[in-house]
């Protein structure tokens, strides 16, 4: 076993005991039924904000049409679980192969534009598949869809969570993520290098797209109806908000940053009209004061309970 | 209504709602020109004007015509003071935080402004007549006049201002590049500046007009109009100022033609799609230039 992988099984137990305490907590009661679905939102949250940082954080390709991938991932998880009485695990497999082969689609033409112009396309495509979505009344149209059954709990979200995150991690520790790195810093450095940059852009946003989608249909099992609306493109802001509050290419701030966000919002949930005065503010002020984000480029497992084990390895550095 | 003068009235109803995308377009398309920022709270400074304009008429009983120069003087100076408070101060930080600091900037605008006035939307007066003219067969409306009238003035007064003064001139200097324009002793920040306040203004008279056209108002109305706005400017070409205009205007029929022969629900996926399509076959936009990436 590498050293690698002995971090690995500190972060999975690390996991499990807090998966055991949260659990724990809400099973004994100690948590309330509003926070408890906000715990849930936010373990959904941290997939959609680290899924979101593999394609801005680390390939560096400005999206902002995250939501749309979720948009995607929720009806058609809705669909087979709902018309066609599969298991929650089918329609999280379903929604996030389809929301990763739309990515794909989308991705493919979309990503030989640059900087602004593909935020602007994505947050356009994110619209249009809403839009789609508005005019299709097989899934109830711009009412939304209803009757969807109760099938989100909080070992489901915890344990697509670690997945999520493991599989991020991995692939950014792999040649490909390595790849995506090298884009972001400069793409055309990277090509020069013989970097296939439009063969990773793609594989990025595509993998991005996928956890979106699976997220998507967690996030429709929460309640008993989703609508086009609860997927505009102010949530593709909000979760870039997560992603650049955490800090871009860190996975920790990506969790960092859904649980502040989340917390936040739920915390603020009785005076609506200040929490969003408050969030403005407190988004304007981070880009003065820290526009690297929280954990900028930087890892939990960077610092102090893991530096000791750097050490040991004679600190390898990324 | 035969399909023919279906199709006259809709291209009369977008270009009257053209007009006021244009609006718009032109303060993105300045400031982007300017200083490569997607500035998204623009369409919030929109709707700020549209409430300015809202209260110079019924509270302080205003006719349209001086709500709407104090509506361009109030906005003008908040998009200054939003530019000297929220983006100065990032001047040389990562163009995605000045992104970020824009998308913190328009909640603020949004969620402010409905704190002060209620979410409710509030019925614009009707201050001009709707009594429209009609020109062979086809009904033009007061409103849909007024709004053109209005842009076109708006349009000569930009084109005069960018083009013979020396205020201009420096916009077109700083615009081209900013670093020599400072060399040659023209104060960049202040031209940045002053481009805000006249991008602004436009957008207020926009949202005036708008206020006009649709009788309605409220805070978060600014999103949608500054989206479309936005893939108005890109259609014309981001940064050229006759784009803008043209993209509004082409942008407007666009919608009015999807809205008036499909469905309305698809106006707005239209307008998306149009953006794509620009994106992936002439980037540049109709009236930009393509440039050439340098290593």
């Amino acid at each position: 076993m590498n050293s690698v992988q002995k971090n690995d099984l500190r972060l999975l137990v690390l996991g499990v005991v807090l998966f055991a305490v949260i659990e724990g907590a809400m099973e004994g009661g100690f948590i309330g039924s509003f926070w408890k679905l906000n715990i849930i939102l936010i373990g959904i949250n941290i997939i959609l904000s680290a899924s979101l940082n593999l394609i801005n954080g680390y390939t560096g390709q400005f999206s902002l049409g995250h939501a749309g991938f979720m948009a995607v991932g929720a009806y058609v998880a809705v669909i087979l679980t709902t018309n066609f009485h599969l298991p929650l695990i089918a329609g999280m497999v379903g929604g996030g192969l389809a929301a990763a082969a739309l990515g794909f689609l989308i991705g493919l033409p979309t990503l030989r534009l640059n900087g602004d112009y593909l935020a602007i396309a994505t947050l356009g495509l994110g619209e249009i598949i809403r839009i789609v979505i508005m005019n299709i009344q097989y899934v109830g149209g711009a009412a939304g869809f209803s009757g969807i059954p109760h099938l989100t709990t909080f070992p489901w979200v915890f344990a697509t969570m670690l997945v999520t995150l493991f599989a991020i991690k991995n692939f950014v520790n792999s040649n490909h993520g390595r790849a995506c790195i090298a884009i972001r810093e400069n793409e055309i450095a990277a090509a020069a290098m013989g970097v296939n940059t439009t063969k990773y852009k793609v594989m990025a946003f595509t993998i991005g797209a996928a956890f979106a989608g699976v997220a998507g249909a967690l996030f429709a099992h929460c309640f008993y109806i989703i609508s086009p609306g609860s997927f505009t493109f102010m949530q593709s802001f909000n979760y870039l908000i997560m992603v650049v509050l955490g800090g871009l290419g860190s996975l920790t701030g990506s969790i960092a940053g859904a649980f502040v966000v989340t917390a936040l919002s739920a915390a603020l949930a009785d005076w609506p009209e200040f929490r969003m005065i408050i969030y403005a503010l407190a988004l304007i002020f981070l880009m003065f004061y820290r526009p690297q984000g929280l954990f900028g480029y930087v890892e939990l497992t960077k610092l102090a309970p893991f530096s000791r084990l750097r050490a040991l390895k004679g600190g390898r550095e990324e | 209504m035969d399909f023919g003068s279906l199709l006259v009235q809709q291209l009369i109803n977008g270009v009257s709602l053209g007009s006021i995308y244009a609006l718009i377009a032109l303060g993105y398309t300045m400031v982007y020109g300017i200083i490569k920022l997607i500035n998204f709270a623009h369409g919030d400074i929109y709707m700020v004007g549209a409430y300015v304009g809202f209260f110079a008429i019924t509270t302080l009983g205003w006719g349209i015509f001086p709500a709407l120069l104090v509506s361009m003087a109030v906005t003008g100076l908040l998009g200054m003071v939003v530019e000297r408070l929220a983006y100065k101060p990032l001047r040389h930080a990562p163009r995605i935080s000045v992104l970020i600091t824009a998308i913190g900037v328009s909640f603020f605008l949004e969620y402010a402004t409905m704190y002060f006035v209620t979410p409710t939307p509030r019925t614009f007066p009707d201050v001009f007549s709707s009594a429209g003219i009609t020109v062979g067969g086809f009904v033009v409306n007061g409103q849909q006049l007024l709004s053109f009238a209005i842009t076109l003035v708006l349009m000569v007064i930009l084109t005069y201002i960018v083009q013979k003064t020396k205020i201009g001139k420096a916009m077109r200097a700083v615009s081209f590049d900013t670093e020599t324009a400072q060399l040659m002793g023209i104060d960049a920040d202040r031209v940045i500046s002053i481009t805000f306040g006249i991008g602004s203004a436009l957008a207020a008279a926009g949202g005036v007009l708008v206020g006009v056209y649709y009788n309605s108002i409220d805070p978060l109305m600014g999103i949608m109009p500054g989206l479309k706005a936005f893939v108005a400017a890109v259609l014309g070409g981001i940064g050229v100022i006759p784009g803008a205009m043209a993209g509004g205007l082409i942008l407007g029929v666009v919608e009015s033609l999807v809205s008036g022969f499909l469905s309305s629900t698809f106006r707005d996926a239209a307008a998306f799609a149009i953006l794509i399509l620009v994106l992936l076959f002439r980037p540049a936009g109709i009236f930009g230039k393509n440039t050439q990436e340098k290593v």
